[in-house]
């Protein structure tokens, strides 16, 4: 990987201030030393933006949506409603009926999942999923076959951590049903080319469900452009609260597939003998959601609206191409994953060292990474590792942040190695 | 020497290093220090699983007496690992099953013993605890 770190922007602003002044958390001191904050492929530090509307919410509006006649529950169901309207906005969805708030990610693939294991999938069917999936999007469908008797099948990936698309291809038959890949994936940061995977999916009338946790906080998603059925992706991985996620589904889907839980809120009319559900989107959000994370996740995206979702991926591009060159100074040390095309996460292996080791040294400067596997197993066995170092960038990391880290993990090997 | 004339050998030990990377310095060197583990033992059923490191541990019984070999694959694991073996190895499963723990809280390493840490340092003690609760008991049934 040829990589220029001229003209690497040092630090993104906000209002002509360093963005990370907007986040508090980041401003403190862990054991006597200043916190680089670099896990933020796990969460995300939140902006005043965001707190002051979970204040807000909370002294002014915190009432039950959908059902009350009186003024604060008119106040709170309209202030969900508009958070829908804009996350519909924000990913260039047809309409807000294609938006269900989720508790996140995992719960979106869970939906998706459990709704087509009662929807027309069989022992004669197959799914196909990549091999460096998140847990979240290889359990739910493991559970998927169990019930159904379908196959998974997985798309193999090249040493650099890059789909085999050619493999993928050889893989799609009459039999695959849905493909759930991630966008981008949370270990190796690699890019997934889903537009290419989803036209592919679609040729062969397979269904396409894009876990995009890891990528909604890096790159501007639209999903008529990407033409997937299914997306799903965090509000606490971008900026947000945690607890609340989204689920886009196509409304074609939506209306086909049959109800995720039973409860309030999902329903239109209810007797002993028979349950009428509610129009899309409340078919799927059975029982009191998480109005305060819904509400308040319009802040966040109001947040990265101002600062802007190309700008960010521009700036958040060239900390990636800083950080990877300082580290491929490091003797010893691999870059684990080396796509052409990445965002969010750096993951290291480094010969000698354990990478539990290494985080707790890291962690004692003051460097918060995560080590081990990340929930990526299958990845870990693919490269014989028991773990790797992830850093993982955000739009307030600076480059002087990851000289830190840098020198941190100079330090730790010196002692480890 | 008793258990707590070595928890206390090892508090003393550690009082001098303030600064936390020294106190892992120490950490490393004990596992350094650490007598090899013999290779035939370092099998499947004697390991103790954290999330992200592997700690082996080997239990041996002699003349009414509890001796511990162990590994890990993360050296940090190992020299925490190295500490414990150091204080309980050879004491009577009584002994080891009524010993409280206080040097690690005392060296400032507490954190390593709450359950959500990954390198199976907890796992470990509870089971040394096991093996000489269930020596203990046996002993007690003999005689």
């Amino acid at each position: 990987m040829e990589i220029k770190t001229e003209n690497i922007q040092e630090y993104l602003t906000y209002n002509g201030s360093p963005v990370r002044d907007q986040f508090p958390s980041l401003n403190q001191m862990v054991y006597g030393k200043p916190l680089v904050y670099l896990d933020n492929a796990a969460t995300t530090q939140k902006p005043w933006k965001v707190i002051n509307a979970i204040q807000e919410y909370y002294t002014t509006i915190n009432s039950n949506i959908h059902r009350g006649v009186h003024y604060l529950s008119q106040k709170a169901t309209d202030a969900y409603e508009v958070s829908r309207n804009s996350v519909a906005e924000f990913i260039n969805a047809r309409n807000s009926r294609e938006i269900i708030f989720t508790r996140g990610t995992t719960e979106g693939i869970n939906l998706v999942a459990d709704c087509f294991s009662r929807y027309g999938i069989s022992e004669k069917d197959s799914i196909i999923i990549s091999s460096f999936e998140h847990h979240s999007n290889i359990v739910p469908w493991q559970m998927l076959c169990d019930k159904t008797g379908a196959r998974l099948k997985v798309i193999p990936m090249n040493e650099d951590g890059e789909l085999l698309i050619d493999e993928y291809k050889a893989l799609l038959d009459d039999t695959v049903k849905i493909v759930a890949v991630s966008y981008v994936s949370n270990t190796l940061g690699t890019i997934n080319p889903v537009k290419e995977i989803t036209e592919l999916a679609h040729q062969n009338g397979s269904v396409v469900l894009i876990d995009a946790a890891q990528a909604v906080q890096h790159l501007a998603i639209n999903v008529q452009e990407l033409n997937c059925d299914f997306l799903a992706f965090s509000g606490h991985k971008m900026y947000g609260p945690t607890g609340i996620g989204i689920l886009y589904g196509k409304e074609e889907w939506l209306e086909k597939l049959p109800p995720y839980q039973g409860g309030g809120d999902m329903i239109k009319t209810v007797t002993f003998v028979k349950t009428e559900y509610n129009e899309l989107p409340f078919k799927f959000e059975a029982g009191t959601p998480h109005i305060e994370g819904a509400i308040t996740l319009k802040a966040a995206i109001d947040f990265i609206k101002e600062i802007g979702i190309n700008e960010i991926a521009a700036f958040e591009q060239g900390l990636m191409e800083y950080a990877t060159a300082a580290v491929q100074e490091i003797p010893g040390l691999n870059i684990i994953g080396k796509a052409k095309a990445k965002t969010g996460s750096l993951s290291l292996s480094v010969q000698g060292a354990h990478p539990y080791d290494i985080g707790v040294l890291l962690d004692k400067m003051g460097i918060a990474v995560r080590t081990g596997h990340h929930c990526t197993q299958p990845i870990m066995d693919f490269f014989c590792i028991p773990g790797t170092v992830r850093a993982s960038f955000a739009l307030y990391n600076t480059t002087s942040e990851i000289d830190t880290f840098v020198t941190g993990l100079k330090r730790a090997i010196n002692m480890l190695v | 020497m008793t258990i707590n004339e070595k928890q206390d050998e090892l508090i003393e030990e550690f009082e001098f290093l303030s600064d936390w990377m020294d106190k892992y310095e120490h950490i490393i060197e004990e596992a350094k220090e650490l007598p090899e583990m013999d290779p035939a033992f370092k099998q499947d059923k004697y390991i103790i699983k954290g999330c992200q490191s592997k700690v082996w541990l080997y239990p041996e019984f002699k003349e009414g007496k509890l001796y511990f070999q162990a590994d890990s694959d993360a050296i940090i694991s190992k020299g925490l690992v190295g500490l414990i073996v150091r204080v309980l190895s050879g004491f009577t499963p009584q002994e080891i099953k009524d010993a409280d723990l206080y040097f690690i809280d005392k060296i400032g390493l507490k954190e390593h013993l709450s359950p959500t840490r990954s390198n199976g340092l907890l796992a470990m003690v509870k089971q040394i605890k096991l093996y000489a609760i269930a020596l203990s008991s046996a002993n007690k049934v003999q005689q």
